[in-house]
């Protein structure tokens, strides 16, 4: 069988970032695969659309924790807009592939993370104040290039 | 420092067995088959590795089949026996809950030649009881097959007993007794078994070759054919540097038993309570007095049983999850389910397992290392 970690996925997995909680989140999810039984939660920091600080916690496989670090890494400082752009082909890139059976766990990942963001907008819908914000987040939504997806480079291992 | 704790995946080959194979690979390279003087020569070692192997197992020499494996051993005794007995009014086949995969897919894949496979559940120490076997037999078994130890929890079947229920219904008894060797006496006649199998790999000998012991009395149909060889029961060219190994590494194992056992019981021992001593929330998987020496298998609350063997991994050590084979399966292990472990502990669970080379040095480095790998680990656990 290839469980063959890329060093990136290793590096993430021994040394992650972002890890711990965030005592009053604007935005939090957990989440969990009913076949491995794993588990992630997400702590999300928000500031004028901005995800200014982002923690997790796994209970989880050394992918899952990996995937966690690296995406956590990356979306902070993104808008919510672009947070909800990021697919999880970007996270197997980022980290040089993942073993075909390891898919899921950065499918989880990126499902946790717009999880946690949907708890926030939900949030906001429910305070109007805060709502103009997002409003005003909307309409610059428009003028921020997404990178693509980078699916065609996902490796398929 | 290297440590190796995962023999009952597989074992390394021992040198002085490698020693006696190598000859067949190069000048004893004959065919026992063939009738000329170098054929002869391999023929001749070959009944000599399997009168060896009868002598240790107090089999008779004709009911000893050679095979690539454990997994083809077990195959080959439960298929070959339904398939050669489908015409008979026994059509219910009875496998332990936690047998290895092998057994499963063999005796699942019956279903379609018209057999019902019914599972003898384990209790929460992962004993097969005759109670549990005597619910669920009757006069339309053909086959009950337990294991003699479990791969992954390393518990022991009292195979005499179960084997004696079975036959009193009539039933052929199996028992692939592959985690066996040597922490048990392997006695075909005392254990009234009618099938056994055996794998070298797992003896410190070769990979790739095997043994089933078929009761010569009993009707088989042999699934590989071809040649004839194995008294037509297992067809194809004998892998015989592999059947010298197997014979000899069997050999060395029981030869050595008594000392080995005494080293490896007090290791494990020592491993245990050091686990518990140093690392809080540990718990045992299985039986602790019903296990062979060879075996720890524990939950480490709170966190996955793969993070914490990759962590392992970087520092060295090699364990298990469960089996090997189940490693590439996401899923919980069906073992640890059986035994009625709480779902939030299915997924936490490391196997040890001890063997010939393994030191006090090597199990003092692994507890160091868990220590700090559970500790990080359960920092930033979501569970608590
Ligand atoms: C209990 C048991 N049965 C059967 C097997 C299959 O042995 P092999 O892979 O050598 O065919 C194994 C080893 O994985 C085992 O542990
Ligand atoms: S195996 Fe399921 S999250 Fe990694």
């Amino acid at each position: 069988m290839s469980l063959n970690y890329t060093k990136k996925t290793l590096e993430h997995f021994l040394r992650p970032k972002n890890i711990g909680k965030i005592v009053h989140p604007d935005g939090y999810a957990q989440i969990g695969n009913m076949v491995c039984g794993d588990q992630l939660d997400f702590f999300l920091k928000v500031k004028e659309g901005k995800i200014i600080d982002v923690k997790f916690l796994s209970f989880g496989c050394a992918s899952n924790i990996a995937t966690a670090s690296i995406l956590t890494e990356k979306v902070k400082g993104m808008t919510i807009e672009q947070a909800k752009k990021y697919a999880w082909q970007e996270v197997v890139d980022d980290l040089g592939g993942l073993p075909k059976q390891k898919l899921h766990c950065s499918v989880m990942a990126v499902q946790g993370l717009k999880k946690a963001i949907s708890d926030y907008e939900e949030k906001q819908q429910v305070l109007p104040k805060v709502k103009k914000t997002k409003k005003k987040e909307e309409k610059t939504k428009k003028k921020i290039s997404v990178k693509k997806s980078s699916l065609k480079k996902t490796k398929k291992k | 420092m290297r440590v190796y704790l995962d023999n009952a995946a597989t074992t390394p080959l021992d040198p002085r067995v490698l020693k006696k194979m190598l000859p067949y690979f190069t000048e004893k390279f004959g065919n026992p088959a063939s009738i000329h003087a170098l054929g002869q020569e391999a023929f001749i070692a070959l009944e000599e590795a399997r009168e060896k192997v009868a002598n240790i197992l107090k089999a008779p020499k004709d009911s000893l089949v050679f095979t690539s494996g454990a997994t083809e051993s077990n195959n080959f005794i439960i298929r070959g026996l339904a398939l050669a007995n489908k015409n008979e009014k026994r059509k219910r086949i009875i496998i332990s809950a936690i047998e290895h995969p092998c057994v499963r897919e063999a005796a699942r894949r019956l279903m379609v030649a018209g057999y019902t496979i019914d599972y003898v559940p384990a209790n929460k120490e992962g004993i097969v009881t005759a109670k549990a076997l005597e619910n669920l037999i009757g006069d339309d078994v053909l086959l009950v097959s337990v294991m003699m130890v479990n791969n992954e929890i390393g518990t022991i079947q009292d195979i005499k007993k179960l084997a004696t229920i079975a036959h009193r219904f009539g039933a052929y008894f199996h028992s692939d007794a592959v985690q066996a060797v040597p922490y048990l006496n392997i006695d075909i006649k005392a254990l009234k078994v009618d099938f056994l199998s055996l794998s070298a790999h797992k003896f410190y000998g070769p990979k790739g070759v095997g043994l089933a012991y078929i009761n010569p009395d009993i009707k088989m149909q042999a699934l590989i054919v071809g040649g004839g060889q194995e008294n037509n029961l297992r067809s194809g060219t004998h892998n015989l540097p592999g059947i010298i190994g197997l014979s000899e590494a069997l050999y060395l194992a029981y030869r050595e038993r008594d000392e080995y056992l005494k080293r490896i019981s007090k290791l494990q021992k020592y491993f245990w309570e050091k686990l518990k001593q140093e690392i809080p929330e540990v718990l045992i998987n299985g039986s602790w007095e019903k296990r062979v020496p060879a075996n720890l298998n524990v939950r480490f609350r709170y966190i996955e049983g793969e993070a914490i063997l990759m962590d392992l991994s970087q520092k060295g050590i090699c364990v298990s999850t469960g089996s090997a084979c189940s490693a590439s399966d996401l899923r919980a292990s069906y073992v640890l389910k059986e035994i009625g472990l709480d779902k939030n502990y299915l997924n936490s669970n490391i196997r040890f397992s001890f063997g010939r080379f393994t030191t006090k040095a090597e199990l003092d480095y692994t507890i160091k290392a868990l220590k700090q790998t559970v500790k990080r680990l359960r920092a930033f656990s979501p569970i608590n």
